[in-house]
């Protein structure tokens, strides 16, 4: 068995699951973190524990934030009249990223799925559909991946739109085929935000 | 002549009986020969899966891994392709429970990109009774060849695939959801009609490549058929559409989706005798099969500039003296790697120093 105390065990464990960390990293990065007591691991206890506290998804948008509306809804500058509507908070923090976009957003969670046991509900599609009946919202664009799922939900969600009296486009054929937002560069994404089209 | 394409290093890490092999090969045919499980089909079902899909044996990752301690594989290769050098790697660890790994030039990428570098095919004993078993072996077959003109395909097969299960999964829970069911309905019919048109011409081009040619091996004159699937002058979207509507409560009640190109089927007859391949002699059967491989190889010559691998497992052994020549004569011609197996060195005598020979001991000697 292991010479290592079972609280830094659990650490590496916990670490290793982290995406891009293995086992082997996540040893590395422990040993990394336990030199460096003062300067790392102690600002990141805390910093864990305090978003471990305050983050919550956002009871408008589903993006990730601190409080209970994140800073892009509550923020009055931002373009009330667009909402972009995305599959994973990442395409959202990619979308801001490229300074693209400077409306709202509708944070899916998924993508409509009956082999996973992912439906319309799961995703808040009926809520969606509510936001998009405001009178001051005139477009939704949906910025989801080009995968089959991905468009059976873009499908689900037009089809849905349909009795909302709004405009409803996607993005540009440029995003690759199950090419995630979140990996795209900036300048693609603007790109292809610039040449939606309506569906 | 096209340009080379062909494996010029392998590498295989506990991948079945090989806890290390390790060989570079200079572009001619390769000959293996060696006793019965020496490993021969092992290596070239390792070359298969540097292509989409799972393999000649279309084994599961866990059966692959060498035992007695199966902690998972890895098979790297150097192709020397018209683009240049490539690296491609396929690996899977069992110990983390992941996923297989793919990667080319060190990137990860999707199986679909594996076809984009090279263009693999292949026929093995289990093949023999391809013309008189169901159709869902020779619709794999088709399809395969069809991946090897068109590297495309594997993309629109998967999301046609995948729509399906979806639409069959919503239909078994009962959820007539009409406007899911579009979404599902729109894409099976959209990629559904790509892989029909796809299937098609590679008829065609199969047609073709054996219509100029002298071989030594019979004129297979094929089609695609089957009642359940569409044909290529009937593939109107809204209609697809609409008879996949009208069926849902057909299909809820089967349990699957009855109409589409899965349930299509290749169909063949021994050209200079009008004989449909089923009812043809054995020898026949797997001549029709060689024929139609190298018309395929052929085409692709002709079409692309990348020719394919061929992994002929056991073919030698059952050809007489003189198809066999004709086999490695056309082999040589067309400049393609071709990978063949067989007991002993005699198989192969008559290539010569046309082909490289790679000898593999008996199992029970020291590994490789
Ligand atoms: N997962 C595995 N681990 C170790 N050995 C295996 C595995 N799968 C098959 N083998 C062995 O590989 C040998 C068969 O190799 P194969 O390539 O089919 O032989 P041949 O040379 O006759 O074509 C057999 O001895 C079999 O036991
Ligand atoms: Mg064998
Ligand atoms: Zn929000």
């Amino acid at each position: 068995m292991s010479q290592t105390a079972p609280e830094i065990e659990e650490l590496i464990r916990l670490l290793g699951k982290l995406p891009g960390l293995g086992p082997r990293s996540a040893r590395r990065a422990v040993l990394h973190l336990a030199r460096r007591r003062e300067q790392l691991l102690q600002p990141l206890a805390t910093a864990l524990a305090e978003v471990a506290e305050k983050a919550r998804p956002c009871a408008i948008c589903g993006n990730v934030d601190i409080g209970e509306i994140c800073n892009v809804c509550a923020d009055p500058d931002r373009d009330p009249s667009t909402l972009c509507v995305v599959e994973e908070v990442g395409d959202l923090w990619a979308m801001e990223r490229a300074g693209a976009f400077r409306g709202r957003y509708h944070v899916l969670g998924g993508v409509l799925s009956a082999l996973d046991g992912v439906g319309p509900e799961e995703l808040r599609i009926p809520f969606l559909v509510e936001r998009a009946r405001a009178p001051e919202v005139t477009e939704v664009v949906l910025a989801l991946n080009a995968t089959v799922d991905g468009q059976t939900t873009a499908h689900v969600i037009a089809e849905a739109l349909s009795g909302a009296d709004v405009r409803v486009t996607s993005l540009a054929k440029g995003v690759p085929v199950g090419g995630e937002l979140d990996y795209l560069d900036d300048g693609t994404i603007s790109a292809a935000l610039g040449a939606r089209r309506e569906i | 002549m096209s340009d080379t394409c062909f494996i010029k290093a392998l590498d295989l890490r506990r991948f079945r009986s090989h806890v290390a092999f390790s060989r570079s090969f200079d572009g001619r045919p390769v000959a293996i020969f060696g006793p019965n499980g020496a490993g021969k089909t092992n290596i070239i079902e390792a070359i298969s899966l540097l292509s989409p899909g799972r393999g000649l044996r279309a084994a599961k990752s866990e059966d692959m891994a060498g035992r007695p301690d199966p902690i998972g594989w890895a098979i790297r290769a150097t192709a020397d392709t018209v683009d240049g050098e490539r690296e491609l790697a396929v690996s899977i660890d069992l110990r983390t429970g992941g996923r297989r790994k793919l990667t080319v030039d060190e990137a990860p990428v999707g199986q679909a990109a594996l076809g984009e570098v090279l263009r693999i095919l292949w026929l093995t004993p289990a093949m023999d009774r391809l013309w008189i078993e169901g159709a869902s072996e020779r619709r794999r077959f088709l399809d395969r060849t069809t991946l090897a003109f068109d590297p495309k395909h594997a993309e629109r097969s998967a999301a046609y695939e995948r729509a399906m299960r979806e639409r069959n999964r919503l239909l078994k829970e009962g959820v007539f959801d009409p406007s899911w069911l579009d979404a599902l309905e729109a894409q099976m019919a959209e990629h559904g009609a790509q892989i029909v048109i796809a299937r098609s011409k590679t008829v065609d081009r199969l047609r073709d490549a054996q219509e100029g040619a002298s071989s030594a091996f019979p004129r297979a004159d094929i089609a695609v058929v089957g009642e359940d699937s569409p044909a290529v002058d009937d593939l109107d979207a809204t209609q697809y559409r609409q008879r996949l509507a009208d069926s849902r409560r057909r299909d809820a009640a089967a349990g699957r989706t009855l109409f589409g190109p899965h349930r299509g089927d290749l169909e063949a007859i021994y050209k200079e005798k009008s004989m449909p391949a089923r009812e043809c002699s054995t020898g026949e059967q797997k001549a029709l099969l060689i024929s139609l491989v190298l018309a395929t190889a052929r085409g692709i010559c002709a079409e692309i500039s990348a020719p394919p691998i061929l992994l002929l497992d056991e073919v030698a052994a059952h050809l007489d003296e003189g198809r066999r020549a004709s086999l490695y004569d056309e082999i040589v011609d067309l400049g393609v790697q071709a990978w063949m197996t067989g007991t002993g060195p005699e198989l192969f005598t008559a290539l010569g120093s046309r082909a490289e020979m790679l000898e593999l001991a008996s199992p029970d000697s020291v590994a490789d």
